[in-house]
């Protein structure tokens, strides 16, 4: 059951399309093949989880694009959001 | 691929054939709409043409005369009242820049009262409509199709499912030769370094950014400060985190094709491929700049949804919610909402958002063509003299 959205291939988030609790499987597709990780953490509807490590000061992407820098380190599988993802504007 | 089309003797094409009564300022309103009444003319609504100051007199004509100019409109009675600050002579000039169509224009003070004005309209308008019955769809290809892309009441969904969506749709109609217009200027605040590099040229690139950071220092001016209030509280529970990721989902709907121009509010649009209007975002006087730039349809993502219409052109209204489509049944046109559960894909989804554009263009009617809705409103700086 899909409930995540990978905007562009090379991302480094995926959006939930429900909620995910901690443990939960998040289950997304990249070019037509389906894809699935556990939440390391709780992961609120449409916001969004790590689909990889992200050291801390590291480059997050989304849509293809820089969104932010990571604050501190990311696992996967965790929500990523104002907790640990920053503007770099 | 083609559409059937109006072609209009100023080389123009439209989708819709109208005869358009315009007041020449609001204190003729009245009048305007009685004619509308009697004869069935489509009634274009204007709020200003007198009372302001010289820049919003000048975005005020770019954006009437660049409505009365599109391609969807057969001919236009301006109605004026007389005494007004933009006098005949003043609307003619800005319309005969954009269009040779035809054109009248009578007032109230100078017919001798309401009743002689609406009798006098009544006959013009009749003539018109006459002329404009006489004109047949033909073949058009789909490179002479100008398309605006607008958004408004958007939630979550809007930036990973329609804008998306639309964004594919934009790159296809590219391809084709056709022509997308990206607006809103305060919604790229904080993309302005992606649409920098999205210019076909280093020159357009540069426009790009300096319309972007001009909008921000001008309500920067006026107290306020759209980079740091966004994303708001409501996005950032809503799942955004910074406002680079807000931007970019905003200005994905433009897809991925380069910048060819960049565009003033309202500005008659001359160029093909995917071009920009420096604008607001308000959703209505944003969406009348498109029409203005030669627009005939507009397509429009939201996430809440919202009935907003034009008295010229079909604004079909596009969500990505499932739920609002289903909700607001009564004013959404397209539902893009099984690119989230995964039943279709983006690429599927452009292909029938384009299909159906292409519907349109034929004649179907979108929802608030159905429901009737002509909204307006023009952008200005300054308050009323």
């Amino acid at each position: 059951m899909i409930n995540a959205v990978l905007m562009a291939s090379n991302d480094d988030v995926v959006t939930v399309t429900q909620a995910v609790p901690a443990g939960g499987e998040i289950c997304y597709q990249r070019e037509g093949e389906t894809f699935s990780l556990a939440a390391a953490t709780d992961v609120p509807l449409y916001h969004k989880a790590a689909l990889r490590d992200l050291a801390e000061g590291s480059s997050v992407i989304k849509y293809g694009e820089h969104i932010g820098h990571a604050t501190r380190p990311i696992g996967r599988g965790e929500h990523v959001h104002t907790q640990n993802l920053s503007s770099t504007l | 691929m083609h559409f059937m089309g109006y072609r209009r003797t100023d080389g123009h094409v439209g989708i819709r054939n109208h005869v358009v009564v315009m007041p020449g300022c609001i204190c003729s309103a009245g009048a305007a709409r009685k004619i509308c009444e009697k004869s069935g003319a489509t009634y274009l609504y204007n709020p200003n043409g007198c009372a302001q100051d010289a820049r919003d007199t000048a975005m005020t004509l770019e954006i009437l005369s660049g409505l009365i100019a599109n391609g969807n409109v057969y001919g236009a009675l301006i109605v004026g009242l007389g005494c007004e600050s933009i006098q005949e002579a003043r609307y003619m000039e800005a319309i005969r820049k954009k269009t040779d169509k035809p054109v009248r224009y009578i007032s109230i003070q100078k017919e001798g009262g309401l009743g002689r004005t609406v009798a006098h309209g009544l006959e013009l308008v009749a003539q018109l409509q006459q002329e404009a019955r006489a004109c047949r769809r033909e073949s058009c290809d789909i490179s002479e199709l100008i398309v605006g892309l607008e958004c408004g009441g958007s939630d979550p969904t809007s930036g990973f499912s329609i804008n998306v969506v639309l964004g594919n749709t934009s790159d296809r109609l590219v391809d084709l030769g056709g022509t997308t217009i990206l607006c809103e200027t305060p919604e790229a605040i904080g993309a302005e370094n992606i649409l920098k590099r999205r210019g076909c040229t280093p020159q357009v690139g540069q426009q790009l950014y300096d319309a972007v950071l001009a909008n921000e220092r001008r309500h920067l001016e006026a107290g306020e400060d759209i980079r740091n209030v966004n994303p708001s509280p409501g996005n950032k529970a809503g799942g955004l985190t910074t406002l680079e990721e807000k931007s970019i989902g905003c200005v994905h709907k433009s897809g991925t094709r380069p910048f060819q121009a960049v565009y003033s509010y309202g500005q008659m649009v001359d160029k093909k491929g995917l071009v920009f209007m420096d604008g607001t975002a308000y959703d209505v006087a944003s969406t009348m700049s498109l029409i203005a730039g030669g627009a005939q349809l507009v397509v429009f993502t939201t996430g809440l949804g919202t009935p907003v219409g034009s008295a010229i052109a079909p604004v079909l209204k596009a969500t990505g919610n499932g739920h609002t489509a289903q909700w607001l049944e009564d004013i959404i046109d397209f539902d893009s909402s099984a690119s989230i559960t995964g039943e279709k894909t983006v690429e599927a989804l452009g292909d029938e958002l384009l299909k159906y554009i292409c519907r349109v263009c034929d004649g179907e009617l979108v929802k608030a063509e159905i429901n009737g809705i002509s909204d307006m409103a023009i952008d200005q700086m300054g308050s009323y003299c």
